[in-house]
Order: C-alpha cells, then structure tokens, then sequence
C-alpha cells in the first residue's frame, strides 16, 4: 500500500493552507477538494438563463400537449417568418416588377431603371440556373456556348434570345428549336477520305495556313454538295437552322483537326432545356436581357438567310416580346482552338443525345485521325 | 514518485493503458492526416480519388477516427488509470479489460474499412452499419462492467468526481448508442440495413444522438480526465466540491434536451426547435462550471504554468473549452443559427472545441501518463512538449479563425439580396470566396499534425528510456523555466 493509501485512512476536514479554505475531507490519490462554494455570478447567470427560457417558453411555442404543443403568446410560426421575410424581399422586386410586365424589350432598352433591373435579376437567375452549362460569367465550355461573344447560332436579338431560353434547343419542348446535322461518316454519307478533305477545307476557311500545300478543290467541292444547304456557300452559317458560321475562328465543340473531324463524322448535337414553366415569364424576359447584355447587345432582328451575312452588319427593326412568331432563336458558339483538344478516346457525344449513336469503335477513330493530323502538320 | 511508480506497477493494471496510449497515439495521427487530406480535397477537388478516397468516404473516417478512434482510446486509456488510482485497486477483470481493447480497435477497423468502401448508415457520427453496432455494443458492456467492477471494489469511502464524469459518459453513450442504431437489415449476410425511424422523427433522434455525443463522449468524458489531471499537475486541491456536484448534475440534465438546435429552421415542430435552443443557452453556465473548477483549482498555484509545459496544455484546453461552450449556446439561438447554419461556422466551433479542448486535454493527460505507465522518472523532453504546444496553438487559431472568416462570410453571401430584391452571390461564387481560407484551414490543421508528431516522438523517446541530458541538471530538476 501507498502513502497515499494510508494518508487518507485517517483523513479529516483541514484547512488548505494556500486558501485558507477548508477541503471536504476525502483523498483520492492524493487529491483534495476544497469545500469553496460555487461562484455568486454563476450561479446567478445560471438563474437568469432559466428565467429568460421560461420566458422564451412563454411567448414562443414549447411544450408538447396531447393536443399538439402550446402556441406561444403571438402564434408564432417559422412559416410566417418565412412568408414575413420572403414578402420583403418580393416587395423590393414589386417595386420594378409593375412596370417591367407590361413593357416591351424595346421599352426596357430606353428605360435605364428597367433595363438595370432586368440585367440585375438575370445576373443572379443565370447564377443559379444557366452557369451550371454556360459558366458562371457565361464563358461556355465544349459543347456549351459562349454567351460573351457576338457569335449567335439561332440570333442575338433580345427576341430571339427569349425565344431560345423559353423553349430550349432540341429540348423535350414542342416548340423546341430543332435542326440536326447529319452524321456524315455514321450514315455512310461520305466516305472516311471525303471527310478528311472537308475537313481539310473547312479548316482552311478560319485558318488559311492550315492548308498549306494542300489542294482543297476536292474538299471545297464536298462542301457545297453536302455542307452548303445550311452553312451557306460562304460557310457562314445559318441562323434559321443554328447552323455555325465556319469561318471565324469560334468553335463550340474544338476547332483541332480531330474534333472537327469527329463533329463531321458523328454529328452534334447538344441540347438546352426549355425554361418556359420552369421559370416565370418575367425571369426569362430578365435572362434575355442580361444574355443579350452579356453578348454586346445585338440589335435589330436579325432576318436570317442560308446566306447570312456577318452578325452585326445588318439592322432589321426590333420586334417586342408579344411578338414571339420570330423563328430565329439566340444561341452562339464559341470554343477557341487552343481549348478545345480533347485527345482521350472517349466518345465525343458525352454532352447531347444524339439520336445516332456511333458505331464505329473510337480508338480506331482517333488513332487514324491523330496519324493525318500529325501530316497535317507537316 | 518513482519508487511509488514501481510498486503501484505491480499493483495496477497498467498493461492495458499502455496499449490504450500507444493506439491512441496512432489513431490520433490517422485522423488528423485524414483530416488534412479532406481540407486540401476541399480546396483542391482534384484530390479526391474515386472510388475509395473521396471527400464523402473519407469524411466521416476521419470524424470517426479523431472521436472515436483517438477521443475513445483516450477515454478508455484515462478512464482505465484514474479509475483504478482513485479506487486504489487493480482493474476488475483483466481479460474483459484486454477484451476491450481488441474489441474496440476490431470496432474501429470494421467501420474505417466500412467508410472506405462506401459501407454506411448516413447517419452522421454513427455511419457504421448494424454489424458494427452490435459488436460496439457487446465492447461497450464490457467496458462498463470493467469499470462498475473496478468501483465496487474500490477500497476507497467515496468516488472522486472524475469517476462521476466517466460513468455517465459510459452509460449515456451507451443509451444514445442504442437508441439511434436501431435498425433493420436487408439480410443477416448483407452490410444494408435501415433505420426504423422515418422523416423528421429520424433526424431529431439523429441529433438527440449526434449533439449528446458531444455532450457525453467529447464533454463528460474528457471533464473526467480535467478533473485528475489539472490537480494532479497543479499539485492543488479541486476548487470547489460543491461547484462540480452542481454543474455535473446540471450539465448531465441539461445536454441531453439540446440536441434540436442542430434542426432550426427544418420541419422540425416550432416547439422542439423552442426546447432545443432554451435547454442550450441554460447549458451554458452548467458548462462553465468545469472550466471554472478547472482554472481556479491553479489558484495559489498559477506560478506553475511557467514551469510546467504539460499543465499548459490543459489549461489552454480549459480556454477552449470555455470558448466553445459559449460558442455553442451562442449558435443555438435562431437568429445566429439561420446566419451560421450549414456553414464553416459550425466546422470552427466544433474544431475549436475538437482540437482546442478534446486534444489539448488528452494530450496534457497523455504527457502525465506516459512516463508512469512506463516506470521512467520524467519524459524524453519538456522541451518538446513545450514546441508542441505552441506549434498546436497555433495550428488551431489559423484554424478556427479562418473558418469563422469564412463560415460568416459564407452565411453573409447566401443571404445578400440587392435593393431589387435578387440574390448578390450565387452558390459557387460563395465556394470560391471560401478558398483562400481553406488554404488557411488546411495550413492550421498541418500544423497541428506536425505538433501530434512531435509527441509521438517524445514519447517514443521516453518510452525507451532516453531523457534530454542537456535539459536536465544532474539532480533531476529543470534547467530554468521552459519558456
């Protein structure tokens, strides 16, 4: 046995001679409790805190009863509280709302006041529901268009912009806009060879070095018996059919020569849902005016033909939102070159739902088309 | 001291603490670099790699490792050697004590192995499955047999105050345990199995579970472990007897109601939130009361702390705890909670009371422990443990700081509306806000990992029998104080 163990068997109530105060008179392993009272101000904000939750049980409902629970001196709910604090923040947009209803696209372009509150509420509703595929800024990604560009597939009109989001691009929305490029090498339109020269020339049309040395008379000649239909003569794309202008050097799915040669033989086509019943009609209206904002604001209606020329230069009169006959729809393309590389084998439809499904094995595909691209280079 | 060591050697079971130390040594690295490698996955989501190390798998193995697999060695090794010294006798049963031992490391292994391979409940803090339950729960009536056995034979009138806190984290664990593990499996051969409670029901006793597991494994169990060795260290009697009768009985009252306030704003009735939060904010004085007992038990001896890096540590703990305790009943009242609910807010407190109080305890209790249960007159360095403790400090102020920083400014962006009643920020521009304090977080945690490593070290050291010749004059004393 210890010391310890004997100390304690004739332990008594001593003074601690450091205090002055008195222990309990127990020791365990040579500990002591001085015999202090517990503090005044604990105990005294112990109290209070009891008193304050009687209180709180008072006017708060608490208690569970066989009936339910007691309801508090005001009937309190959380759900009013919510419905209070959500009637503030909807009182603040009522403010706007009243007006921006009834006006035009053409009324909130003259209306400084609107036409901030439009870009204000489509900046914080394109956060939460188009920067997940657009991006945050709208900077896009493959296959999901830039939106900061003045590159447009379906048109950059305000109108056309309201019409694209409302219904979406080969949506589940029977107003959907739809057009659907062929899959050349899939349907065995073309043959593997032919491809490759079209691609060839397509790619000469943004990048006229990449042709170098090459004849492109045969690819050029492919182009306008297969290609030309939609992206015009010119390959200047077609808003009526969102098809892409093929001459500037903005590329949604990649401009390298594999992408491209994909694109061609598989086809694209990616899809945007339709928001309409989604989103309230005043949201989309807010979303056309911040996306058209945010594409440097194109004005005018764009009367788009097979042969459509560059964006900008033409002017056509505006139409206001009650005018949603319009058949072109706002979308552009975008994907710079030198982001676009996507070496991994792995079959480019990842982001659509084309109805026509690859049925050539890609390995193959890419190796081959790795093999030219590295004569390409040459 | 040492001569009293080499009989009490004898007399003791200290064989067991000893692997209780050495496994709680071991797991509490674990966690922490599994808690690092979360941080760096949060700031870096390329480091999640999939299947197996994923932020969602490796979270709760590191919440399990750092509660359950460090706090709990820490629990058992403490609880198995205050027991046995405050009683004066040897430990019940040996092999029923040896019994928990492999049983809860079989515990630990079954549910990290579990996390990994996507094996869980979804039940945050007690993710394992059934199979895991049952086995815990057979450990855990064996831990608390080994332990009533060791009181009823215990050669002393009274039961000292740490046994109290002991005993009440056994046995409520061991309720809340039962209670939110009940759960039917899909077979008896498959991991699967569901809880048999549903809705809102399942989440309050979720939470009735998951805040008394603070209450009662990181709380009562480590006041237990304060009240041996911060008078031990301090060489003073415990403050006042009366204080710790009445916080004790209050705290264990009180804690068990608060478990709502983890379920503001829910579908939780209005009444349950009411309860949740008042029970919380009259905790908090029950909370105190430890610190309280804690800190003045130095009165007369506060000359102490310059002396004694291992006293130190505890007292710092005592800071955090304190801290935390009024963090809490702070972030239960509604109007804070809507603003810190469901952000890093929540992860700094429990961090500042994880780190700041659960560690810093134990490893105060540790550094006592060691050198007794391995009959050396002193550890390797105080040196060392005085590196430790400030490396660690700082650690968790970077930590907890950063996380406040962020969790308010997170709570601050979700709620921002413009004067045109739209919302200023969206969801990810408040993720990309909170980088640069992830980074913060992350450095704070390594830190504190570095510190963890700087004990096993020390202890290492110790254990062998080495001592730090140039910290220490021939006759044994401290060279000058450990600044």
């Amino acid at each position: 046995m210890t010391d310890a163990k004997k100390e304690h068997s004739h332990s008594k109530k001593e003074i601690d001679t450091v205090s002055g105060v008195e222990t309990t008179g127990h020791e365990w392993d040579g500990l002591k409790e001085l015999n202090n009272p517990a503090p005044r101000w604990w105990l005294w904000v112990f109290y209070i805190s009891i008193i304050w939750s009687v209180w709180y049980w008072v006017v708060y409902p608490a208690w569970p009863t066989f009936s339910g629970a007691t309801k508090g001196a005001y009937g309190w709910t959380q759900y009013k509280k919510l419905a209070a604090e959500q009637q503030e923040i909807k009182d603040r947009q009522k403010a706007y709302l009243d007006k921006f209803e009834k006006a035009s696209f053409d009324q909130i372009l003259q209306d400084k006041q609107l036409y901030a509150f439009a870009v204000a509420g489509g900046s914080a509703f394109f956060k939460d529901n188009c920067a997940t595929c657009h991006g945050t800024g709208g900077m896009g990604g493959k296959g999901f268009p830039n939106l900061n560009d003045d590159d447009w597939l379906w048109g950059g009109d305000i109108g056309t912009i309201y019409q694209t989001i409302r219904y979406g691009v080969r949506s589940k929305h029977e107003d959907t806009r739809v057009s659907q490029m062929p899959a050349f090498g899939v349907e065995k339109l073309l043959e593997k060879e032919e491809i490759e020269k079209v691609v060839d020339y397509v790619l000469s049309l943004s990048d006229p070095q990449s042709a170098a040395g090459k004849d492109l008379s045969e690819g050029q000649e492919i182009f306008e018996l297969n290609c030309a239909s939609c992206h015009g003569e010119d390959a200047k794309g077609s808003r009526e059919v969102g098809a892409p202008n093929l001459t500037d050097s903005i590329w949604l799915y990649g401009g390298d020569r594999e992408t491209v040669f994909k694109t061609v033989f598989y086809a694209r086509s990616g899809v945007m849902p339709s928001w309409v019943g989604r989103l309230d009609d005043n949201t989309i209206r807010e979303l056309a005016v911040y996306v058209h904002e945010l594409g440097g604001g194109e004005t005018g209606k764009v009367a788009s033909t097979v042969t459509a020329p560059d964006e900008a230069t033409e002017s056509v009169p505006e139409e206001s939102v009650t005018a949603p006959e319009e058949q072109e729809n706002g979308q552009d393309e975008a994907m710079p070159d030198e982001e676009a590389p996507e070496n991994t084998p792995a079959p480019v439809q990842e982001d659509d739902s084309n109805p026509v499904k690859p049925m050539i094995t890609l390995p193959n595909e890419s190796e081959e088309t790795g093999q030219e691209d590295g004569h390409d280079g040459e | 001291m040492s001569a009293q060591a080499v009989t009490e050697h004898q007399e003791y079971n200290y064989h067991v603490i000893r692997l209780f130390t050495l496994a709680t040594v071991f797991w509490g690295i674990v966690g922490f670099l599994v808690g690092l490698l979360i941080a760096l996955q949060l700031a870096f989501p390329e480091l999640n790699f999939e299947p197996y190390l994923t932020f969602g798998r490796l979270r709760p193995l590191h919440t399990s490792a750092v509660i359950f697999a460090f706090g709990g060695n820490a629990l058992f090794a403490t609880s198995y050697f205050i027991v046995q010294r405050t009683c004066q006798t040897r430990l019940w049963n040996d092999g029923l004590a040896m019994f928990t031992f492999w049983g809860y490391q079989l515990v630990i292994v079954m549910a990290g192995l579990g996390y990994v391979l996507g094996v869980t409940q979804g039940k945050e803090y007690a993710e394992p499955e059934w199979y895991v339950d049952i086995w815990l729960t057979i450990v855990w009536v064996a831990y608390l047999l080994v332990y009533l056995g060791t009181v009823m034979k215990r050669k002393e009138p009274h039961l000292y105050v740490a046994n109290w806190f002991y005993l009440a984290f056994i046995i409520t664990v061991a309720v809340l345990h039962l209670g939110n593990g009940l759960s039917i499996p899909v077979s008896w051969t498959g991991t699967k199995s569901y809880t048999v409670f549903g809705g809102v029901q399942s989440a309050m006793i979720q939470w009735w579970y998951g805040h008394n597991a603070v209450g009662f494994f990181l709380t009562a169990g480590f006041l237990g472990m304060m009240y041996y060795f911060v008078p031990k260290r301090a060489e003073r009697p415990v403050y006042s007897y009366r204080l710790s009768i009445l916080h004790f009985w209050s705290l264990i009252f009180i804690y068990i109601w608060a478990g709502p306030h983890h379920l503001h704003y829910t579908a939780l009735p209005d009444w349950a939130q009411t309860l949740g939060m008042t029970f919380s904010i009259m905790l908090w004085m029950p909370s105190w009361g430890g610190m309280i007992n804690g800190v003045m038990t130095l009165s007369g001896a506060w000359h102490k702390l310059r002396e004694d890096p291992v006293l130190r540590f505890m007292i710092i703990a005592l800071a955090f705890y304190g801290m935390s305790t009024f963090e809490g009943p702070l972030m239960s009242i509604k109007s804070v909670n809507s603003l810190s609910h469901y952000t890093d807010w929540t992860i700094g407190h429990v961090h500042s009371g994880a780190l700041g109080w659960v560690g810093f305890i134990s490893f105060g209790a540790l550094y006592s422990m060691v050198p007794v249960l391995w009959g050396r007159e002193r550890l390797y360095s105080m040196k060392l443990v005085n590196l430790h403790l400030w490396v660690a400090t700082i650690g968790i102020v970077l930590y907890i700081a950063a996380m406040w920083v962020s969790g308010i400014m997170q709570g601050l962006m979700w709620r921002d509306y413009n004067e045109m009643g739209f919302l200023e920020y969206s969801f990810v521009e408040s993720v990309m806000a909170m980088h640069p304090f992830y980074l913060i977080r992350a450095l704070g945690g390594a830190l504190y990992i570095v510190g963890a490593l700087i004990m096993a070290y020390n202890f290492y050291r110790t254990i062998k029998g080495d001592v730090c010749e140039k910290e220490y004059q021939t006759d044994g004393v401290l060279k000058g104080a450990v600044a």
